[in-house]
């Protein structure tokens, strides 16, 4: 990814900020500019989500492109958020833990080394809360 | 709209072509197709080509301009058309073609898909993969295209009582038809224990859940139904073209196990034609990984969500059951070149509806042809009937 391209989205990145429809109240991560259900008459601010979620489901990585071979295996996991909004993540935990309705918190790590540029790239990962 | 016609068929072996070029796969294909249809290049008003990403497996853009030329159709101006739905490209190149044909526009049209995928790594193949699901929010977090599909199994495997057996023998049976099918990556047969002894690409999935990294190139050749019988004594009908879209990115899903993109095209399909689930004869659905067959079979409305694995295993979707599925060996056995897959799907139904399938054959008159872009975000669903 190019060295802009991520540093646009820093961020919501660092800091899991999404955006919240205030029209209809519906949150959003990743972060929308246009509201599925009120379109143009959504009003769109920032929203700074907990970080708190579960595990909807997951897999363990075992082959991966070559950003992130030096990495596997690797839990990755669509979370839900407790404000409502799913997404994709890594889950830093051992394979043999990593399980369906799981709580997890978010925290900020390493994400993957770009093997071009050689620039490494931080963002948000989960780790298990109990 | 006029009723829209295939007149000819043509594809490639679908395999590892290191000595053929891309030019060169798809000047083959499209040889084969018009030599198939009685007719020459000077012949055609239009070209539609399916491809995902010439650009970085070849580091070629501009396709559609480069088709026409290596066809040896520069000269005559025609026009030639691209078209990029990731895996879909080649049943949303047939869809463009048909609307041409069907809107009066054109009359003699080429839809045609392409992928030559060796040329580079298979790190480099997996990352590319990848960019048919959403670069910025799965693809950074370390999402695979095999990861996500492994997610949808998780789901699947958590919520309906599917046996990791049962979905082994979606592969089983996928190469059991790869192995009488001449263009087939893969002919060889294998058993349950094949795939569970093969290694973990991302858990559930092994590797012989996965579709394989392929080159080649089918094309097909349509034009109105009324001028069909000028061609050929065998034209096969376009009785349905249909397409859906869904988030791209698989969070953002209703239900992470339904493609609901592959709902709403099977169902505009079905009302399109006039037709129902039992006037459909065979089934050449997206297997790319072998829980997307089951479903594919499911969201098609072939039978209720959690159902597909049984029938499977009872052999309701072999060659002599009562719905074969994937008779060419699927994207699993017959090979995965993304977006000449949608194009070879057409093929194999037209082979089938002509009773030109060889060892193969089945009983069919009717056949629906399911190709899906990414984890869902696009669908197309074709229905052809003899
Ligand atoms: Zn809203």
């Amino acid at each position: 990814m190019s060295v802009s391209r991520f540093w646009r989205k820093i961020p919501q990145r660092y800091n899991l900020i999404g955006t919240q429809c205030t029209s209809c109240g519906r949150y959003f991560f990743p972060p929308r500019s246009l509201c599925p259900d009120c379109r143009r008459s959504g009003k769109i601010v920032d929203h700074k989500f907990n970080g708190e979620g579960t595990v909807v489901t997951y897999t363990v990585i075992r082959s991966a492109s070559d950003q992130f071979e030096h990495t596997t295996p690797y839990v990755l996991a669509i979370v839900e958020l407790d404000e409502g909004p799913r997404l994709t993540t890594q889950v830093a935990c051992l394979p043999e833990e990593a399980k369906i309705g799981m709580r997890v918190r978010s925290v900020f790590r390493r994400i993957a080394a770009d093997g071009e540029s050689g620039t490494i790239h931080y963002g948000t990962k989960f780790v298990p809360t109990e | 709209m006029r009723d829209v016609a295939v007149i000819g068929v043509g594809c490639t072996e679908f395999g590892e072509h290191w000595g053929t070029s891309f030019r060169d796969l798809f000047v083959k294909a499209g040889a084969l197709a018009l030599e198939d249809a009685g007719i020459s290049g000077e012949n055609l008003d239009a070209l539609y080509v399916g491809n995902m990403s010439a650009g970085r497996f070849v580091e070629q853009e501009h396709i559609g301009a480069l088709i026409a030329d290596y066809a040896g159709l520069a000269t005559n101006h025609v026009p030639s058309t691209r078209v990029e739905a990731a895996c879909a490209s080649g049943g949303l190149a047939f869809r463009q073609a048909v609307i041409a044909v069907a809107s009066g526009m054109e009359e003699i049209v080429v839809a045609a898909g392409v992928e030559k995928m060796t040329d580079v790594g298979t790190g480099a193949s997996v990352d590319m993969l990848a960019s048919a699901a959403d670069r910025e929010w799965e693809g950074f977090a370390g999402a695979t295209f095999p990861g996500l599909y492994a997610m949808i199994a998780t789901d699947y495997m958590h919520r309906y009582p599917l046996t990791r057996e049962q979905l082994a023998q979606v592969a089983v049976k996928n190469h059991e038809n790869g192995a009488k099918n001449p263009i087939a990556q893969f002919r060889n047969r294998i058993t349950v224990d094949t795939v569970l002894n093969s290694s973990l690409v991302a858990d559930p999935l092994r590797l012989f859940d996965c579709s394989p990294i392929t080159d080649g190139a089918a094309a097909v050749v349509v034009v109105p139904l009324e001028r069909a019988r000028e061609f050929t004594d065998s034209p096969v009908r376009v009785l349905a073209s249909a397409q859906a879209s869904d988030t791209i990115a698989l969070h953002d899903r209703r239900d992470i196990s339904t493609l609901d993109a592959s709902v709403a095209a099977g169902k505009r399909a079905f009302a399109q034609a006039g037709l129902t689930h039992k006037d459909i004869d065979m089934l050449e659905v997206h297997d790319c990984f072998t829980i997307a067959e089951i479903c594919a079979i499911e969201d098609l409305g072939f039978c209720k969500k959690g159902e597909a694995g049984r029938l499977t295993e009872e052999g309701v979707t072999a060659l002599g059951g009562e719905i074969p599925v994937n008779t060419s060996g699927g994207l699993k056995a017959c090979g995965h070149p993304v977006g000449a897959t949608g194009i070879k799907q057409i093929y194999e139904i037209v082979n089938q509806l002509r009773g030109e399938a060889a060892g193969r054959q089945v009983d069919a008159e009717i056949g629906m042809a399911h190709n899906v872009g990414g984890t869902g975000a696009t669908v197309v669903v074709h229905i052809l009937g003899a």
